[in-house]
């Protein structure tokens, strides 16, 4: 369905910035370097045979045990022409962090703020990286796979034999 | 004087008053909220039991409805609700999710309202069927008689009664300072 956008990926940027990139049940995939990540996602919002002007989501995988660990996942399209692409980022556990694309597309804001949320990658230049979903006393990053999975943090709860 | 005599039967009836005009204070978070419209639409009609008036402050209310799932970030924000409740005020937990949690077991989700507020009638199903939900009420309405409300029972201990002082005032004597 959109070859065309790996194909002016490939064409464009030929230092080895796309890692891989492949076609599954449809959709068109690419793993970027992670230095290149926004000089590509400006490329495909820019660029006239592409014009990826809508960002769709933005998410994190954790592929425990894997390297790298963290895989950040865009999901991109083209209200003009129709088509869509999926774009990964790898960021490995110990220096968990990915550029930010606020500046690509605004609407990524709050999708970086839960990605680092719940699994605690970092998104570089962010301009207000603080937790979206999880209260700030919480400790952690919930949806990591080592997370334990039934571990709460209470923040209130009634004391035993206090009156009601 | 005859005093605890009086009181115990005026307990009743005040009890009784209680029962039939419960204020409810709807705090609805989830999905049971569209089976708890159904049981305040005329259908099931929930008016029919004197708890019609959902009222929009829990300043006014005596009845915490509680429908749908809590997490632990709003754990806070329902104890300071119930804690400016006018007392004696009861809580029900309306589906499994305010009663247990429900299927979430996770990181977020609290494991009952309980955990925070006292409940006085937990109402299972995902969500409750509103012939339920009039069940959980009418179980609620004897507890309410009984006097064996959380709070009903806590006030009582507190104080060594559970009815509004105004209420036993003799006629023509002064208005207690105490709060009652």
């Amino acid at each position: 369905m959109a070859q065309i956008v790996l194909d002016r990926l490939a064409a464009r940027f030929t230092g080895d910035e796309i890692l891989e990139s492949g076609s599954a049940h449809g959709d068109e995939w690419a793993r970027i370097r992670r230095d290149a990540w926004i000089p590509v996602a400006m490329f495909l919002r820019d660029d006239p045979s592409t014009k990826m002007e809508m960002f769709i989501d933005l998410t994190c995988v954790d592929r425990f045990g894997q390297e790298p660990r963290f895989d950040v996942v865009l999901h991109i399209y083209s209200v003009s022409l129709k088509h869509r692409v999926r774009l990964y980022c790898g960021a490995p556990e110990d220096d968990a962090w990915v550029d930010t694309l606020v500046s690509v597309w605004a609407g990524t804001n709050w999708f970086e703020r839960e990605a680092y949320d719940l699994y605690g990658v970092r998104f570089k230049g962010h301009p207000d990286l603080r937790r979206i979903l999880m209260y700030p006393e919480f400790v952690g990053h919930p949806l990591r796979k080592d997370y334990p999975k039934e571990k709460r943090q209470p923040l209130v709860r009634r004391q035993a034999g206090a009156p009601d | 004087m005859g005093f605890e005599f009086h009181t115990s039967s005026l307990k009743a009836a005040v009890n009784w008053a209680r029962k039939f005009s419960l204020f409810q204070y709807p705090f609805v978070t989830a999905c049971c909220g569209m089976e708890f419209m159904s049981v305040a639409a005329p259908k099931y009609d929930i008016a029919r039991f004197g708890a019609e008036f959902p009222r929009f402050s829990p300043r006014q209310a005596d009845l915490l409805i509680i429908v749908g799932t809590i997490t632990e970030r709003q754990g806070p924000a329902l104890r300071r609700i119930y804690e400016q409740m006018c007392e004696p005020k009861w809580v029900v937990a309306f589906g499994v999710c305010a009663s247990t949690g429900g299927f979430y077991q996770n990181y977020s989700t609290m494991p009952g309202a309980d955990q925070v507020v006292p409940v006085d009638v937990y109402i299972p199903g995902c969500p409750p069927r509103p012939e339920q939900v009039l069940d959980g009420l009418i179980l609620l309405q004897e507890r309410i008689q009984r006097g064996e409300g959380h709070s009903q029972i806590a006030i009582e201990a507190e104080k060594g009664y559970d009815v509004p002082l105004v209420a036993i005032r003799p006629l023509g004597s002064a208005p207690s300072k105490e709060k009652p």
